[in-house]
C-alpha cells in the first residue's frame, strides 16, 4: 500500500473549493466562511462515523446524542458557575446522581454475584425500586431548590468558568463515556440491534439536555458562551485593526466578521488535520489492518484470537468521541446551547449521507462529503427557492399552487439528499473516493 | 377506600389510552416485523411510511368534506382510508421495485438495505412536508365521545368520570379487525402460507415453486394497509405532525424486537407491553393511590416515576432489558 497522491482525490477537493470560492464571489464571503466553518465541523464528524462504519462495519445511528454531548460540555466547562445555587442544593442534586449510580452498580455486582434463580430477580427489583425511591427523594430537592434560583437568567448550577477550548477534549470524553456504556450492552447484538440502541440513546440525551434545567438551563438555553477568538465589536473598537483594515481599504465591519469567521476556521482546520492524520495513521498501522480484517470477517478474526467484541468497543468509543468534540465546536462557533435544534435528520442521518457519499473506509473521503454534502444542504434551499420562482413565473402572483411552491421549496433540501444518497448507493457504493 | 372510584381513574388515564396507544403500535410493529421477516431489513423509513398514508387520507378526507360528504358519527377518515392505502401501496411498490429490487437480485447484506431505506426515508419525509407542510393537522370528525365524561358520571355517581373517546373505540375495533384479518390471511390462505413459509426458510421455499417476487409484493401491499391505517388512527386519535410520525419510529421498532423480530403475535405483543409502560411509568398515580388508601394516606408527591418527557426513555429501557436478557424477544423471533 504505497500512498501516492491519486490526482483524482485532489480534483474533487478542487472542485468543492470551487464551490465554496464560487459561494464567496457570487453570495459574500461571510456566507461562504459561515458554509466553510460548518464544513469543518461536519467532515469531523463524518470522521468520526466514518471511524465507526469504515473501519468496523459499526452501523451507529445515534450521532446525534453525541454531538449534543459535546455542546454540553461547553457549558460544563465554561460558563461561570452559579455559586447561589451551588449553596441553595448544588451538592443535593450530586449526591442524589450518585446515589442513582450507586444504586446501577450495587444492582450490577448483586447480579453478578448472586445465583441464578427467582429470588436474583426479586432482590434486584427490590435493590433498584428502592434506589430509585431514594434518588428521587434526594434528587428532585435539590434541583427544586436549584431551579428556583433566578430561573429567568440563571436556574442552572452552571459550569466550571474554565477556558472554552479545554470544552473540546471534555466533550470528546463525555460522549465516550456514554458510548461505553451504550457499547457494554449492545455491542454483541446484530448490526439492527446497535443502530436502535443508538438511535434510542440519542433520543433520550436529548430529552435530558431539553428536560433537566438545573444541568444547562434545558428549552431556555444556555446563550452567550464563551469564544476562543476575539468580539467583532472588540475588533471594530481595536486601533490596531482598523488600520490594517485601512491599509487595506475594507470595510472595518465586514473586514471584523471575516476576520472571527477565519480565526474559528484556523481553530477548526488544527483540530481536523490533527484527527485525519491521527486517523490515518491509524489506519495504516497494524491496529487498522486488525480492524479491517475484523469488519470483513469475524469469525476468522477471532479464529486468529483477536477480541473482536471489545475491539468493537474500542472503535465505538473513539469514533463517538469525535463526534463528541466536533459537538463541543458546533456549539462554541454559535455561542449558544439550544437542545431544541437537534434534529435526527439534520444531525445524524445527513452525517451517514455524507460519509456513504464521500466514501465510506476513507478518510479523505469522509471530509470530502462533509463539506460537500454540508454546501449542498445549505444552498439547495434557495437554489430550490430559484427553481420554483422559475417554474412558476407564468402564475399570477396570488395563486394559491405558486405560494404553496414556494413555501415549501425548502423542503426540497430533504428530497435532494435522499436522491443522492440512493443514486451514488446504486451507481457507485464504493463513494467518491473508494477505499483503497 | 374507593376502589371503584380508583378504578376509574385508572382506566380514564392509563387503561383505555393505554390500549389505543398499543394498538396504533402493535399495527406499526406488524408492518416492521413482516419486512423483517420476509425481506430481512429493518425498514427505518417505516414511520414516513405511515406519515405519506395518513397525509394521502387527510387530503381525501378533506375532498370528501368539501364535497359534503360525511361518515355519520364516524369520522370521515375511515371512508378515506382506502384511497389512502392503495396510494402508499403504489408508493411502496414503486419504491421496491426501483430501489430494493436491484440490492435483492445483488444479493446484498441487509445493512446496505436498511442504508437504502434511509435514503427511502429523507424522501419520503422531503415529500410529505412538500404537501402538507410541517404543522400540526386535526382531521377526526364526528361525534367526539362514546361515553363523556359527564355522562359517565351521572349515570353512574361516582366522582370521578370515564372518557371514551369514539378515535379510541375506532381505534381498537379497526385494529382487531386488521389483525383478525391478517392472521387469517397467513395461516388460511395459499399465498400467505406461501409468505410464510418464504420467512421460515427461503431456499425451500424457491425450492417448492413460491415465486419469491410475488411474494414480496405482496408483503408490501399489506405493510402499506398496515402502516397507513396504523397511522391513520394514531393521527385520529392525536394529531397528524410529520415530525411526530418520525419518531413513531423508536417506539415501533421496540415494539417488533421486544415481541421478537419476524413474528406477528410478537409485535402486537410487543406494541401493547411498550404502550402500558410508557403510559404506566409517566403517569402520575397520586389520585388512584389516594383513592385506595385511608384519608391521612394521602401522598404529597405526584407518585409519577418519570415526567412525559422521557417517555422514549421507557421504550428504551424496555428494549435494553429485553436485548440483554432475551436477545431473541419475547416470543421467539428470527434473531442474532
Amino acid at each position: 500500500m504505497t500512498r501516492g497522491f491519486d490526482p483524482k482525490i485532489l480534483m474533487l477537493f478542487g472542485l468543492v473549493a470551487i464551490l465554496f470560492v464560487g459561494t464567496g464571489f457570487v453570495q459574500s464571503w461571510n456566507t461562504a466562511l459561515t458554509i466553510f466553518n460548518m464544513g469543518l465541523v461536519s467532515a469531523i464528524m463524518a470522521l468520526g462515523v466514518n471511524m465507526q462504519w469504515g473501519y468496523a462495519g459499526l452501523f451507529n445511528v445515534g450521532v446525534m446524542g453525541f454531538v449534543a454531548l459535546g455542546g454540553l460540555a461547553t457549558v460544563l466547562v465554561s460558563v461561570e458557575p452559579v455559586p447561589e445555587a451551588w449553596s441553595a442544593g448544588g451538592l443535593q442534586v450530586i449526591l442524589g446522581l450518585v446515589l442513582g449510580a450507586l444504586t446501577i452498580v450495587g444492582a450490577i455486582l448483586l447480579w453478578n454475584a448472586m445465583p441464578k434463580g427467582r429470588l436474583r430477580g426479586l432482590v434486584m427489583l427490590v435493590v433498584l425500586l428502592a434506589g430509585f425511591t431514594l434518588f428521587r427523594r434526594v434528587f428532585d430537592v435539590g434541583v427544586d431548590a436549584v431551579e428556583s434560583i433566578d430561573p429567568a437568567s440563571t436556574g442552572f448550577l452552571g459550569g466550571l468558568g474554565l477556558p472554552i477550548l479545554l470544552a473540546w477534549p471534555v466533550g470528546g470524553l463525555l460522549a465516550a463515556g456514554a458510548a461505553w456504556i451504550i457499547g457494554k450492552t449492545a455491542l454483541g447484538l446484530r448490526s439492527d440491534y446497535l443502530a436502535i440502541a443508538t438511535l434510542g440513546i440519542a433520543e433520550i440525551i436529548i430529552a435530558v439536555l431539553k428536560n433537566e434545567d438545573w444541568l444547562a438551563r434545558g428549552v431556555k438555553n444556555v446563550t452567550g458562551i464563551d469564544r476562543p477568538v476575539p468580539y467583532e465589536v472588540d475588533l471594530q473598537e481595536s486601533e490596531r485593526f482598523l488600520g490594517l483594515v485601512s491599509n487595506i481599504g475594507a470595510d472595518p465591519v465586514t473586514a471584523s466578521t471575516i476576520t472571527v469567521k477565519l480565526l474559528y476556521a484556523a481553530l477548526f482546520i488544527l483540530v481536523l488535520g490533527l484527527l485525519i492524520w491521527l486517523s490515518e495513521k491509524a489506519w495504516n498501522s497494524p491496529w487498522g489492518r486488525m480492524m479491517r480484517a475484523i469488519r470483513d470477517n469475524e469469525v476468522s478474526a477471532a479464529a486468529m484470537g483477536k477480541d473482536v467484541k471489545s475491539r468493537h468497543l474500542q472503535i465505538f468509543i473513539l469514533g463517538s468521541a469525535v463526534c463528541g468534540v466536533a459537538g463541543a465546536m458546533m456549539t462554541t462557533l454559535d455561542s449558544q446551547l439550544v437542545p431544541g435544534t437537534y434534529q435526527p435528520l439534520r444531525f445524524t442521518f445527513l452525517i451517514w449521507v455524507m460519509v456513504i457519499v464521500g466514501g465510506s473506509g476513507n478518510n479523505w473521503g469522509a471530509v470530502l462529503g462533509g463539506f460537500l454534502i454540508w454546501w449542498l444542504w445549505v444552498q439547495v434551499e434557495p437554489l430550490g427557492l430559484l427553481l420554483m420562482q422559475g417554474l412558476t413565473a407564468g402564475m399570477a402572483d396570488g395563486n394559491w399552487l405558486r405560494e404553496h411552491l414556494l413555501d415549501s421549496a425548502a423542503h426540497m433540501r430533504l428530497l435532494t439528499m435522499g436522491m443522492i444518497l440512493l443514486l451514488v448507493l446504486r451507481f457507485s457504493p464504493r463513494g467518491l473516493i473508494p477505499e483503497r | 377506600m374507593d376502589v371503584l372510584n380508583a378504578f376509574v381513574t385508572l382506566a380514564n388515564f392509563v387503561i383505555i389510552p393505554a390500549t389505543a396507544y398499543g394498538a396504533q403500535l402493535a399495527l406499526g410493529a406488524l408492518g416492521v416485523t413482516l419486512i423483517y421477516g420476509i425481506l430481512r431489513f429493518s425498514n427505518f423509513a417505516h414511520g414516513d411510511t405511515m406519515a405519506f398514508g395518513t397525509m394521502v387520507t387527510i387530503f381525501a378526507t378533506w375532498g370528501l368534506q368539501a364535497a359534503g360528504i360525511t361518515f355519520g358519527i364516524l369520522p370521515t377518515a375511515l371512508l378515506a382510508l382506502p384511497l389512502g392505502i392503495a396510494a402508499t401501496a403504489l408508493l411502496v411498490i414503486g419504491t421496491d421495485r426501483t430501489i430494493y429490487r436491484f440490492y435483492r437480485q445483488q444479493k446484498a447484506k441487509p445493512v446496505i438495505f436498511v442504508i437504502a431505506s434511509l435514503g427511502v426515508m429523507f424522501i419520503m419525509n422531503g415529500i410529505v412536508r412538500f404537501f402538507i407542510g410541517v404543522d400540526d393537522q386535526r382531521f377526526a370528525d364526528g361525534e367526539r365521545f362514546i361515553i363523556s365524561a359527564r355522562t359517565f358520571r351521572d349515570m353512574t355517581g361516582l366522582d370521578e368520570g370515564l372518557a371514551f373517546r369514539t378515535t379510541q373505540g375506532i381505534t381498537i375495533v379497526v385494529a382487531m379487525i386488521a389483525v383478525i384479518l391478517l392472521f387469517w390471511f397467513l395461516n388460511r390462505t395459499r399465498t400467505g402460507k406461501s409468505m410464510r413459509a418464504f420467512s421460515d426458510n427461503e431456499d425451500l421455499a424457491l425450492l417448492s415453486g413460491i415465486n419469491p417476487e410475488r411474494v414480496v409484493l405482496i408483503t408490501w401491499i399489506i405493510v402499506a394497509a398496515l402502516a397507513t391505517t396504523a397511522g391513520v388512527l394514531y393521527g385520529l386519535d392525536k394529531s397528524f405532525k410529520p415530525f411526530t410520525y418520525f419518531q413513531l419510529l423508536l417506539p415501533i421498532f421496540a415494539s417488533a424486537i421486544v415481541g421478537g423480530l419476524g413474528n406477528p403475535l410478537g409485535a402486537i405483543l410487543g406494541g401493547f407491553l411498550i404502550a402500558f409502560s410508557e403510559v404506566g411509568v409517566t403517569y402520575a398515580f397520586r389520585k388512584v393511590v389516594g383513592y385506595l388508601g385511608p384519608e391521612e394516606w394521602q401522598p404529597d408527591g405526584l407518585l409519577q416515576l418519570l415526567s412525559t418527557d422521557y417517555k422514549f426513555a421507557v421504550s428504551f429501557g424496555i428494549l435494553l432489558i429485553v436485548l440483554l436478557f432475551k436477545p431473541t424477544g419475547i416470543m421467539k423471533g428470527k434473531s442474532v
